[in-house]
């Protein structure tokens, strides 16, 4: 047996599948098709959660995605677990385990269930008030506790095993909702031949057809009428039918983000299948066809388990075959309830009273109801029910008051009407206009390309909508191109129709009263608290709705914003349109990290970008450092060195032999074209003319503020060609950089750019004996000082393949640097390597490179620079050309605040103390005794200790540093503090003669 | 003079590779002679005449002749793939008009996408519409594919060339190869 309220005959469930789960460590067997709230109903369980604030017991309320009250916590395993699922939305998988949340210990007996006796003290806006004293306290005492207390579920702590997948797609006409409306727009725009997409939420189509039996499509009941329409859209090539799949956002052209549940709905799902696919849409147009949401009754304690929607006891009974009680009272003040009623009642519920705030309900209805032997109260209101985990009465008056009367029932169905779903609508920057005839807000002004058709657009006739429907389907075809060929329009009938009803408390629930008419039930919002927020100043609805925080929960106020603002509006003595709705924000309905995250995550989080070199230079031990996207070789510890022991044996071989040293992130880029000269003066501070092929030089680019951008070497491979080296951080910007100037302000110049950084595989070998080393392996160039000088390049032949051979160093050691494509890279090295070996030259890694360049005094800009020096700040003011007429950057170098005095200048610092190194990033002082806040003359930008020095060096920025040379100044520290000489920026070979050979 | 210098092996960022079902295959191109081509519109006789091919001017566009490819990336700017290496910086060099030539053989790696699958699998990652109608074969596009540009080429209709820069590429396969297994 799969539940006591199981009726026999009802639903489209077959028994023939089962599927076993369980809920709190109860064993339950479900059909397969009930989702986790249908399976509990089946037995008897309304109680399915606690809510979030005052822990009262709650049960479910909807069939749908609007489910404010049953979240649940479902688990596959303990890794696969997920909090906050709408017990209406899951469907039950064989295996599931399902926990309810936000109680302790158990859902029946909650120790937080003092909230609600407390409730007096926890009035809206009661945050705001009672913990802003004493200020400390709100992040040491009041946050963390009230975050432990009201939090909703529990995350899993293990790494999510799911994978997560995702698609672009494009298509003429997307179709949002696979109600009767939506299908007979996708049927009608796919019969042209547009390439169509239809999304629906739900497991199978059909929309309001789940429930509403008295719908007739073409002759057929109309959920019948859907699945063969599906079916058939199915089978054309140019549809794509998505179930289980909520369009939950809506972005510029026409740009909307779906999520797809793929597996979590099947027991075992394949390995490879995605747990959950995120489409993200780009459709020429759009039909909006997302229904209505039908809204709960407003009354005292209208919160009780066994206590929810007309349409959706409507639904567990039509589609799942379950009651939702056996004596089921009726509050509504709509129409729709009575057909509730009257399906319950002839599947052989009690009805034990249908109660209704109106004087008189729609034609024929009372009549009807009576001739079922069904009691109604017209003009009469539900003033109370009682019943501690499930409803037990209701209590009914006359509208105004009069003799009460209490009637047992074990579940209570309520409507007030009807929410037109204009979420897409509205994310889509349409405007929405309030339809007084009805009390509800319609589409009104549209932004983008789509068309609202149904009852989202507030047609409530079946056949009114097919025509509509088909119409936009077939207008909207056309208008992406598609003219051809028309679908006839389907034949409808329903029985009623869904229109606006009423909204706001009812008789009973104020305005005077203090009862708890719950109108937003997830995040525990009264009547009480909205007519509160108003007495207390609040005349915005925006407001209205942080105060009471009334749909700022997780159903994001699908159920209770009309009500919200109708008693607002009440309160506020002002009409509906006047006070207006909140802003209707993505997404719909939740959406999971791992969805919105998909691929990127684990070793494809990021590219992760290696050089050619990269396994070889693994495989000699180098330690890795992150330079970007870069993975580059930072030290190679030998066994039983540490990283300072690696860092200062290399240090010390490469000036005393050679080291070689992978150099190919290094940013490159080919400037090719008549003009190259006369672009790079543009580009430059230095001046280019001169330069003849086969020579290189040292330039420094600016931004048109006057600040250090980049810098690096470029050689001149010909008249026409030059080959620009950046730093490695610095190669996609610099090459915008110049792109865009070259775009911009330099058209008229004949020269082209081209990024080679990954063409060229580059080894620097360094020291003394570097052309001793590589020699062997050089064909068709002469490595003499004469013929290749420092600040040369050369085209040749290494290790037999074409090569350009730069004499340059960042080192001040004699030095090349071996360009060859990418490919030869990896063998180039080895060759390399090998011919290093007998010399005991070594190959050393980005830390050694640093100390290097420092002991010589070079900067890394970026480092010793950061955005706010100028070229003769950073010490490098002879690269400027003081006669070129133009360059970018020029004109902010004459700024009277980049030439001014005191500016602050790279200088070097030498420690008191040979062996302490100083702290990147300190500050420098000139008195370590005054008053705090101390006067800060600069900070160090570069500090390590050079083991060829055999002490510790520095380099700093300090306020008029040049002219403070050889004075002492102070490093405070937090625990001493450390004195300094101030010194030029060039540590080791003063005189520059190693660089030469 | 010492021993004859061995000529350095040439190891391709991407291992010879195959991987993906039947529905959505895909594998490393082999090297290829590849050149970033820059010219203005006056040019393009000329260096069509050159290259043995009319370098396309409209977007989206690539031409071909046998194993040469030229394919359309910017107004003055086209990506040449020669499938069997020849060398196309020679072919360039007496053209007689105005361009700038860089040899980017090695800057990039090909793979290779093939079976009925092989759009969606590309879509995984890539905004673009690879509907025939919207990209027929021979189309081409720069690109992104998740996090890395990427140059897409369709070869035919089930076929498609993915270029990228060379370090990018086993982050490009990697992509490529998660949606293949779930195509």
């Amino acid at each position: 047996m799969t539940g006591a309220n199981r009726i026999a005959g009802a639903g489209r469930l077959t028994p023939a599948k089962t599927a076993r789960f369980r809920f709190d460590g109860r064993g339950f067997t479900a059909l397969a098709g009930d989702t986790v709230a249908s399976a509990l109903l089946a037995n008897g369980i309304h109680l399915m959660g606690r809510s979030f604030k005052y822990h009262r017991p709650r049960g479910v309320v909807s069939a749908g995605p609007e489910e404010p009250n049953a979240l649940i916590n479902v688990s596959r395993d303990t890794a696969r677990s997920q909090p906050n699922v709408r017990a209406t939305v899951q469907e039950v998988f064989d295996g599931m385990t399902v926990g309810s949340q936000n109680r302790y210990p158990s859902l029946a007996f909650d120790l937080g269930g003092i909230n609600d006796t407390l409730s007096p003290f926890f009035a809206a806006g009661f945050y705001y008030k009672t913990f802003m004293w004493p200020k400390q306290a709100w992040a040491s005492i009041y946050e963390p506790r009230i975050r432990e207390a009201a939090g909703l579920g529990v995350s899993p702590k293990e790494e999510d095993p799911d994978h997560y997948a995702c698609r672009y797609a494009h298509c003429d006409v997307l179709v949002i909702g696979g109600g009767a409306a939506g299908l007979a727009a996708a049927k009608a725009a796919a019969a042209t031949g547009a390439t169509v997409i239809l999304a629906d939420e739900q497991p199978e189509v059909g929309g309001a057809l789940h429930f509403d039996t008295g719908a007739e499509i073409d002759g057929q009941n109309g959920y019948a009428w859907a699945q063969a329409t599906a079916a058939s859209l199915k089978a054309m090539d140019n549809v794509t039918l998505l179930t289980r799949t909520t369009a939950f956002g809506y972005y510029a052209q026409n740009f909307v983000a779906m999520a797809e549940r793929v597996t979590d709905h099947i027991d075992r799902p394949q390995a490879n299948a995605p747990r959950e696919r995120l489409w993200q849409v780009r459709a020429k147009r759009v039909v909006i066809a997302t229904g209505s949401i039908e809204r709960h009754m407003v009354f005292a304690d209208n919160d009780r388990p066994g206590i929810l929607l007309a349409s959706a006891a409507r639904t567990y009974l039509n589609h799942f075959g379950v009651t939702v009680g056996r004596k089921v009272g009726v509050y509504t003040a709509h129409d729709s309830a009575y057909e509730a009623a009257f399906d319950l009642k002839r599947a052989g519920v009690e009805i034990a009273a249908i109660v209704d705030s109106r004087l008189r309900p729609g034609d024929g209805l009372f009549e009807k109801a009576r001739s079922l032997g069904i009691e109604v109260f017209t003009d009469h209101a539900v003033i109370a029910t009682s019943g501690r985990l499930r409803v037990a009465s209701m209590t009914v008056v006359p509208n105004g008051g009069g003799s009460k009367r209490k009637i047992a029932v074990d579940a209570l169905i309520t409507s007030s009407g009807w929410t037109p779903s204009v979420h897409m609508f509205s994310q889509s920057r349409g405007k929405v206009a309030y339809d007084a005839a009805t009390g509800r807000f319609l589409p009104g002004h549209y932004v983008q390309d789509c068309v609202s058709v149904g009852t989202c657009n507030g047609t409530d006739d079946l056949q009114a909508i097919l025509e509509e429907a088909t119409a936009a389907g077939a207008k909207l075809a056309a208008e992406a191109g598609h003219a051809e060929g028309a679908a006839p329009v389907p034949a409808g009938r329903n029985a009623i129709a869904w229109t606006g009803g009423m909204a706001g408390a009812a008789y009973g629930a104020g305005p005077d009263d203090s009862v708890k008419a719950f109108v937003d039930f997830q995040n525990d919002v009264c009547a009480k608290d909205i007519r509160l927020a108003v007495r207390e100043g609040m005349h915005s609805i925006e407001h209205i709705k942080r105060f009471t925080t009334n749909g700022m929960a997780t159903d994001q106020g699908k159920l209770s914003n009309l009500h919200g603002l109708a008693i607002a509006a009440e309160a506020l003595g002002r009409g509906i349109p006047e006070v207006g709705l909140t802003t209707f924000r993505a997404p719909y309905t939740p959406v999971t990290f791992g969805t919105l995250i998909g691929h990127a995550r684990g070793d494809i989080f990021d590219p992760t970008r290696k050089t050619p070199m990269h396994a070889v230079e693994e495989a000699n031990g180098a330690a890795f450092e992150d330079v970007g996207q870069w993975k580059r070789a930072w030290y190679y510890a030998r066994p039983g060195e540490d990283m300072h022991a690696a860092v200062n044996r290399e240090c010390r071989t490469v000036r005393t032999t050679a080291g070689y040293f992978n150099a190919s992130t290094l940013g490159k880029i080919e400037v090719v074209g008549p003009d190259a000269a006369a672009f790079l003066n543009l580009i430059y501070t230095n001046s280019w003319d001169t330069l003849k092929p086969g020579r290189c030089r040292y330039g420094i680019m600016l931004r048109e503020d006057g600040f250090v951008y980049d810098d690096g070497v470029v050689g001149r491979i010909a008249e026409d060609r030059f080959h620009v080296t950046t730093t490695t951080g610095g190669a996609p910007r610099v090459m915008h950089h110049m792109e865009d100037y070259l775009q911009t302000e330099f058209p008229h110049l004949n020269v082209w750019l081209t990024s080679t950084t990954e063409q060229w595989a580059v080894i620097a070998v360094q020291g003394p004996k570097a052309r001793e080393i590589i020699a062997p392996l050089v064909e068709g160039a002469d490595l003499s000082n004469e013929a290749l000088p420092h600040m040369s390049v050369v085209e040749a032949k290494v290790c037999g393949v074409p090569a350009r051979l730069f004499r340059v160093s960042f080192t001040g050691e004699l030095g090349y640097e071996i360009n060859v494509p990418a490919d030869y890279g990896a063998a180039v090295w080895e060759a390399v390597a090998k011919a290093a070996e007998p010399f005991g030259a070594c190959p050393y890694g980005t830390e050694t490179m640093h100390v290097l360049r420092a002991e010589k005094g070079y900067i890394i800009v970026g480092q010793d620079t950061d955005g706010t020096l100028t070229p003769d700040d950073a010490g490098v003011a002879w690269a400027v050309g003081k006669k070129k007429p133009d360059f970018v950057g020029i004109r902010g170098l004459k700024r009277p605040d980049l030439v001014r005095e005191g500016r602050k200048q790279l200088v070097g610092l030498l420690t008191k103390d040979p062996k302490e190194v100083l702290e990147e990033g300190a500050q420098i002082v000139a008195d370590p005794n005054q008053p705090k806040p101390m006067i800060m003359l600069g900070h160090v930008t570069s500090s390590y200790w050079s083991e060829n020095c055999g002490r510790s060096i520095a380099m700093a920025v300090v306020a008029g540093g040049r002219a403070k040379v050889g004075q002492t100044l102070y490093v405070p520290m937090p625990d001493r503090t450390i004195a300094v000489e101030v010194t030029d920026t060039v540590f080791f070979d003063k005189e520059g003669g190693r660089i030469h050979g | 003079m010492a021993d004859p210098i061995a000529i350095a092996a040439r190891r391709p960022v991407l291992a010879p590779h195959a991987s993906g079902a039947a529905r959505a295959a895909l594998s490393a191109a082999g090297p290829a002679a590849r050149l970033s081509l820059r010219a203005k519109p006056d040019a393009v006789g000329a260096l069509s005449a050159a290259l043995g091919l009319d370098l396309p001017t409209a977007p989206k566009h690539a031409a071909r002749n046998g194993a040469r490819h030229a394919l359309w990336l910017g107004p003055d700017e086209w990506l040449v793939i020669d499938e069997d290496e020849a060398d196309l910086m020679a072919a360039l060099s007496s053209a007689g008009a105005l361009h700038s030539a860089v040899d980017v053989s090695h800057r990039n790696a090909g793979i290779l996408v093939t079976g009925a699958e092989a759009a969606t699998v590309i879509n995984s990652g890539c905004p673009l519409d690879l509907s025939l109608t919207a990209f027929p074969v021979g189309a081409c596009a720069r690109t992104v594919l998740s996090k890395s540009e990427v140059v897409v080429y369709r070869t035919a209709e089930d076929a498609f060339r993915v270029e990228c820069w060379r370090s990018f590429a086993p982050y490009v396969l990697a992509v490529l190869a998660e949606a293949a297994a779930e195509a």
